[in-house]
């Protein structure tokens, strides 16, 4: 169980965070990329168009990833803001700092391409239907958390509340969730089932997969940097940057 | 050690990259009058709120094993109520069992038996630092921890301040205090504590 | 409970004595009902009473604690108040008292200003009793968060609008299938079930976002 205890306190440790990460971002963007290239060159030219919705299916490839992108950044910012609160650890932070304006851009696209896809296929760009809903709050969650950290501006002390602020959210957003669909289910005119649940068949499930994984690698290599750079930030005065600047 | 009222171990505090004060280690007994000292921004009121547990420190320990009362700068009494109301809520809330003979008698010490009946957004800045004090003789806690309580206060408040703290150190409390102005207390300052240097 | 009444009594008197403040979301709540019966004519759903009780909810529990703040009250509190649980209970009770009740208990008559009927209004009166004291648990998080920032408006209106959702969803619902005839049963259960677990929850919430705003 040491290496455990060990890896928790040198990811805890913004220096060792800071020189080892590097190599991370690099491998991230180039295999996040690589994989991104190959899985929207496959659904968009490669896979039979879709029985009811035509080529508009192919959006998905870019859809689907960002809709599940952006509720796990989510949770990883509420898990964040637990290590934060119990443990102060600067790190966690300093992560949450990085994300929660990364999670805003992922949330915003899934909207974006939500609406693209909805014009052709729902006849409309904007429908009440659940998942549409809560990914719109979900976008003001995040909003919210830069908005109070801005709002703040003590660091330290903006810190533990925009913790706080994420874990209550992440609490609430499966209640928001439910309450959401049952909502949905109730109002939503029949039409709309259909664009509702696509089965997936195999040809799309492949491709799609490819380009979830490439969108995680991508996203987290972006993570990645945008946390070094708040670790430059804030380490600006300490010793080992300054060394390390001087060496490369 | 049983003593002691309260200890402080070599704790420290930054805001931001700056640091306060670090390794600081000071404790009170019964009988003690603990000065803080120190320039503007050194971390007085920081330091002040560490010991009665508003402020964590980022490292290092304070015990309190005793009840504490806090003045600090902001008066802890609300202007839409009188001096009265404002103590009985703090006897509500506290574990005092206070009743209004006592709070009335407290008022009376201070100096505010005329105004006791008064809100005390109607008071002036000196009248509600002493309904603050007043504060301190409502309830029994052994330890007082004081941020600048001769702010606005005249000659005659600044004596009742050195009354009560003799008064609390003869009957066995202990007192930690902030403070630029030279104290009025007739035992000696047990120990200055100074920061920022 | 001791705790509890002491900051109830308090906070009731301290609003009493500021008339005003106490007044003004059931000021705001009648004021908006007008206008909305202005510029949007009758027959309106009781879905947007729900909403009006909503903004009125925001903009009161926005500065719940900021005149505790700024007298130091709040730091007494958190230092002697123990355990905080009951303490907050009290505080939001009282301010609840003051402002999502009377709403609340007029709401009746928006309803039948805006909607030109009187079917379901009770079932609107009954939600907006269990449904308003979860929207003041909740929005206390948000006003507890901002309270050391000296602005809360619109900010704690952004960060907690998005947790009122669905208690809005299963209010707005359950007077709008009232109005209608239909059963209401699982709305209102639903609604009950949203305060129990506030009640349970939230005071412990703001008790911590209320130690973060006092450190230094």
């Amino acid at each position: 169980m040491g290496w455990i205890k060990t890896t928790f306190h040198k990811t805890g440790s913004p220096r060792w965070f800071f020189t080892g990460a590097r190599s991370w971002v690099v491998g991230l963007y180039v295999f996040g990329a690589l994989l991104i290239v190959v899985g929207s060159t496959w659904g968009l030219g490669f896979v039979p168009p879709e029985r009811l919705q035509g080529n508009s299916v192919r959006i998905l490839f870019i859809h689907a990833p960002a809709a599940h992108l952006a509720e796990a950044i989510y949770v990883a910012i509420a898990i964040a803001g637990f290590v934060f609160l119990v443990w102060r650890m600067k790190m966690a932070d300093m992560l949450i700092q990085a994300a929660a304006p990364i999670g805003f851009v992922v949330t915003v696209l899934a909207l974006a391409t939500g609406i693209i896809w909805g014009i052709p296929t729902w006849g409309t760009g904007w429908v009440w239907d659940a998942r549409t809903v809560s990914t719109l709050l979900l976008a003001f969650l995040f909003f919210g958390l830069v908005a109070l950290r801005q709002a703040i501006g003590r660091e330290d002390r903006a810190s533990r509340a925009v913790a706080l602020l994420a874990l209550v959210g992440v609490i609430n957003i499966p209640i928001i969730k439910y309450s959401v669909e049952w909502f949905t289910t109730l109002h939503q005119p029949p039409s709309i089932v259909i664009g509702e649940k696509p089965a997936i068949a195999p040809v799309f499930l492949v491709p799609l997969a490819v380009n979830v994984l490439g969108f995680y690698c991508f996203v987290a290599g972006v993570v990645i940097a945008a946390l070094r750079a708040r670790i430059v930030e804030r380490e600006a005065g300490t010793q080992w940057l300054r060394d390390w600047i001087s060496k490369s | 050690m049983e003593h002691d009222l309260l200890v402080a171990e070599n704790i420290r505090c930054t805001v931001g990259d700056r640091v306060l004060f670090d390794e600081l280690s000071f404790s009170a007994r019964a009988g003690d009058l603990v000065e803080i000292r120190g320039p503007n921004g050194s971390g007085k009121s920081t330091l002040l709120r560490c010991l009665v547990g508003l402020h964590e420190p980022d490292a290092g320990d304070v015990r309190r094993p005793v009840d504490g009362l806090y003045v600090g700068h902001r008066s802890g009494i609300c202007g839409r109520m009188t001096p009265i109301e404002n103590l009985r809520w703090l006897a509500g809330i506290t574990d005092s069992n206070a009743d209004d003979g006592s709070i009335e008698g407290a008022l009376g010490r201070v100096g505010l038996d005329d105004a006791r009946h008064d809100v005390c957004d109607s008071l002036s800045a000196g009248q509600q630092r002493r309904v603050s004090l007043a504060r301190l003789l409502v309830s029994a806690a052994p330890l007082w921890i004081l941020d600048e309580p001769l702010t606005a206060l005249d000659d005659d408040g600044r004596d009742l301040v050195g009354n009560l703290l003799a008064r609390h150190r003869a009957i066995g409390g202990a007192a930690v205090c902030a403070t630029h102005q030279t104290l009025p207390t007739a035992p000696e300052v047990t120990r200055t504590v100074t920061l920022g240097s | 409970m001791r705790l509890f009444f002491a900051q109830f009594r308090r906070d009731l008197l301290v609003a009493v004595r500021s008339r005003s403040d106490a007044a003004n979301p059931l000021a705001f709540f009648v004021l908006a009902s007008v206008l909305l019966g202005l510029g949007a004519g009758a027959a309106l759903a009781p879905g947007i009473i729900w909403v009006l009780a909503l903004f009125a909810n925001v903009l009161a529990v926005e500065g719940v604690f900021r005149r505790d703040h700024d007298d130091g009250t709040l730091e007494q509190l958190l230092i002697h108040a123990q355990p905080l649980f009951p303490a907050v209970m009290g505080k939001l009770a009282a301010h609840w008292a003051l402002s999502g009740l009377p709403v609340a208990v007029l709401s009746p008559v928006a309803a039948v200003m805006l909607t030109g009927t009187t079917t379901g209004v009770w079932v609107l009166m009954l939600t907006l009793c269990i449904g308003t004291p979860a929207l003041t648990l909740l929005g206390a998080i948000g006003s507890a968060l901002t309270v050391a920032t000296g602005r809360g408006g619109l900010l704690v209106a952004i960060l907690v609008l998005p947790f009122y959702v669905p208690v809005l969803i299963f209010g707005a619902s359950a007077s709008t299938a009232a109005m209608l005839g239909d059963p209401v049963a699982f709305q209102l259960l639903a609604l009950a079930a949203l305060l129990a677990a506030s009640v349970t929850a939230a005071p412990f919430a703001v008790g911590k976002a209320l130690a973060i705003s006092q450190e230094y």
